[in-house]
């Protein structure tokens, strides 16, 4: 595979939107994909008309309870009479949509496209969302055990503790962090000035999980305007460029794995990397949108993408490090611990993000060093898949 | 730019029901015959990344792109699903050579409906939930039914023309090894079939097989290495319409059309009945294929049906549609089936497929559509 340097049509995002991020919204599927259709149209000052192709992410169909969702959601993403894809690794659906974006301008194919990516999870509620989860297991040797989504990160988490002799209360510092960074998000749903001993007596729900560590149910969605270079900077004088993507899925056999260091989101980094030709992460990140729909994930993931050493995440994250006005600012949305986790809406909130941060439109949100490189990342499947985007101001 | 070849393709099944082996063997079999197809390819180090196309719902998996890494060799390599028809797939694969990043990129598709009870519940679920599904409609065939009724009357389409789809499909299928479902039938013996929802009897409907296909796309340059005959793709698009059904063309497939028309202007064909040679189109109902002759420009609009009983796109007739039966004579394989339809013309165009081999086979159009309720197509052309 080779360097970005190649790609002759450049892409880059130039406009951004977020419905509010809530439990039970009123609004159809195709009702939310729209409305934040038209907010990533506004900000890129285009219309509908200007619009060659259509990306579509979302994540289990069960969710919203329709068959064929990409064609249900077809005319709510704007891509009706046009092109549309919809593209789809489980929980890292929201940033595989800017990828696929990405080789629809990077290939010439289109000029410029949006992508929306929606979820409602609170329709899939018999009695709860996590219901859908029953069925993502395999339906000959794990399905008859009837086991529950939360068990197995629970034993990820157990795992990472132990590894690296991490305690809960380093680890809850993600939420409060998260959760309070969150306070200035627009869209979010569970943005809360907490403190670690919330955390700590909050109800356990599979030990060492409790309820303060997880993201909610939401419904919500996202949707940003990809383009290329020609357009990007007739549109705009803060263009913000996809210079690397990078993805990966692990085998299906979650047991055979390594549960306290993310293999998948370290292959998935490491092509991101060599496109975009970053060589130390560390250094060369300015800000990160980790996907953190339980607070260790976060932590595991900085390891997993190279944002820190094996084991050194917690220690970053005490020091202050990843706060925003930290060295490596990490979820200065607030992230789904915060805003929300509309699964695939979310991964594509924190590709808006660093969009935002990037282009210095972030407000209350922008980060306090200056930015040029960001990353964002999200996580899906049977904990096996990960997708990366790099984007440079 | 580099062009964008098919070096290798691999399938296993096409069966009413493959018993022997899992959706995941059979994805195993048919990589493994792409890989030795593709010159001995390895995925482990030769591939950039796969494309999977499925729908969780046929699947009966919440996530079912997670089953997708291992039978195709990409565990740990940069795997994504694609919901929608095969095609889409090998569109995906198509642009990510185009940005020049990836060389060689793999497609798979598979699809075990002989596993699933309960089509007519699933189909139920494709429909609005608001507006459609509420209708609880008895069968599902019956939104075609509506399609082909206004059909009929908007072209004075005689039903023996209907028939004589089946009859010349059922026919070719005998000549094509993966076909289940050949069969010497007469127009009158279509005819005279039950009704499933009128005016399609059960011979208009195209049945479900079980099967898998992958495919392995490389760029030009890469490509010779691996095989003296690949197929090229001049030109592929893809189009969505409008899919509430209350606002959707129920007299014409113009998503087809659309697609149609900007793969000819990238393959570069201004006329394409003279320029191509023949052609695989969707054909999961009788008057469908009618339709997307039409919407292919293969004929006038409401024409084709005469071109058809004339014998012009009979196996020997001026332009061969679906010269391996299609979907009414190899079965319809969910989201596998565009991609059956690549297979079926590659064989062509490399000028091996046996019994089925057409006099004159170096271009060719093929088309999928998801049917009823989508309205998504996928038009491809490809050369030798």
């Amino acid at each position: 595979m080779s360097r970005n340097i190649h790609v002759k049509h450049r892409p880059a995002v130039i406009g951004a939107g977020l419905t509010l991020f809530r439990r039970r919204m009123l609004e159809t599927p195709k009702e939310l994909a729209w409305i934040a259709a038209k907010q990533a149209l506004d900000e890129a000052g285009l219309t509908l008309k200007d619009i060659d192709c259509v990306v579509i992410g979302s994540a289990p169909d069960t969710f919203d309870g329709v068959h064929f969702k990409g064609e249900y959601l077809a005319d709510g993403a704007g891509g009706v009479g046009k092109p549309t894809m919809r593209v789809y690794v489980g929980g890292a659906t929201g940033v595989m949509v800017p990828i696929a974006a990405w080789w629809h301008v990077a290939s010439g194919h289109c000029n410029t496209v949006l992508a929306v990516a929606e979820e409602k999870m609170s329709s899939a509620d018999m009695p709860h969302p996590q219901a859908v989860f029953r069925y993502i297991w395999d339906p000959v040797t794990e399905v008859p055990l009837q086991p529950n989504l939360i068990w197995i990160f629970a034993m990820e988490m157990h795992r990472y503790m132990y590894k690296c002799g991490t305690k809960k209360e380093d680890i809850a510092l993600v939420s409060v962090k998260n959760k309070r960074n969150a306070l200035d998000h627009p869209a979010a749903q569970v943005a809360a000035n907490i403190t670690v001993d919330d955390v700590l007596k909050s109800e356990v729900l599979v030990w060492p999980v409790q309820l303060l560590d997880i993201s909610p149910v939401s419904d919500g969605a996202a949707a940003i305007v990809v383009t290329n270079e020609n357009t990007a900077r007739r549109q705009t004088d803060t263009p913000v460029w996809i210079d690397g993507v990078g993805w990966a899925l692990d085998t299906t056999s979650w047991t055979n794995r390594d549960l306290a260091f993310p293999e998948y989101a370290n292959v998935a980094a490491q092509m991101a990397y060599r496109m975009a030709g970053i060589t130390n992460p560390r250094r060369e990140i300015d800000v990160a949108e980790v996907y953190d729909p339980f607070d260790y994930k976060e932590l595991h993931h900085m390891e997993g993408l190279g944002l820190a050493k094996k084991c050194e995440a917690p220690k970053l994250t005490k020091e202050g490090i990843t706060q925003r006005d930290g060295d490596l600012p990490i979820n200065p949305s607030g992230g789904l611990l915060g805003v929300g986790n509309p699964i695939a809406a979310a991964g594509l909130m924190k590709v808006s993000e660093i969009y935002w941060q990037l282009a210095g439109k972030a407000g209350k949100r922008q980060i306090k060093k200056p930015a040029y490189t960001g990353l964002a990342h999200a996580w899906g499947d049977l904990m096996q898949a990960s997708t990366v985007v790099i984007m440079r101001a | 730019m580099s062009r964008v070849a098919i070096i290798g393709i691999g399938w296993y099944g096409f069966r009413p029901a493959v018993e022997e082996v899992s959706f995941r063997e059979m994805m195993f079999e048919a990589a493994a015959r792409a890989y030795e197809d593709a010159g001995g390819l390895n995925p482990r180090t030769d591939v950039d990344a796969f494309a999977s196309c499925q729908e969780d719902f046929w699947e009966g998996i919440a996530i079912a792109d997670e089953f997708a890494p291992e039978p195709i060799g990409g565990t740990l390599k940069p795997v994504f699903t694609t919901t929608g028809d095969g095609l889409q797939c090998i569109a995906n694969a198509y642009m990510m050579i185009k940005t020049g990043q990836m060389d060689v990129v793999v497609a798979e598709s598979h699809a075990k409906p002989s596993d699933i009870t309960n089509i007519h519940d699933i189909m139920l679920f494709a429909m609005d939930p608001l507006t459609v599904r509420s209708i609880n409609m008895p069968n599902y065939h019956a939104l075609a039914a509506l399609e082909a009724q206004v059909y009929i009357v908007r072209h004075n389409v005689p039903k023996e023309a209907l028939a004589y789809v089946v009859t010349k499909d059922k026919r070719n299928a005998l000549h094509n090894e993966r076909a289940s479902y050949g069969a010497n039938v007469t127009i009158d013996e279509v005819l005279g079939s039950p009704y499933v929802v009128s005016p399609l009897t059960k011979l208009d409907i195209a049945p479900f097989v079980d099967a898998s296909v992958v495919v392995v796309l490389a760029s030009e340059d890469v490509a010779r290495k691996y095989t003296d005959t690949p197929i090229w793709i001049d030109g592929i698009h893809w189009v969505t319409e409008e899919p509430s059904l209350e606002f959707h063309n129920w007299e014409f497939p113009v998503h087809a059309m659309r697609a149609a028309e900007a793969a000819y202007k990238m393959a570069g064909i201004q006329d394409p009945i003279k320029e191509l040679h023949f052609a695989e189109v969707d054909s999961r109902y009788s008057f469908k294929e009618l339709q997307f002759i039409e919407a292919l420009k293969l004929a006038p609009i409401g024409e084709a049906h005469k071109l058809l009983l004339e014998g012009a796109f009979d196996r020997d007739g001026l332009f061969p549609v679906n010269p391996s039966g299609g979907a009414l004579g190899e079965g319809v394989p969910l989201e596998v089936h565009g991609l059956a339809r690549l297979v079926d013309a590659v064989l062509q165009l490399r000028g091996e497929a046996g019994r089925m081999q057409l006099s004159r086979a170096e271009r060719a159009v093929i088309h999928s559509w998801r049917g009823l309720p989508t309205t998504t197509s996928v038009v491809a052309v490809l050369s030798r």
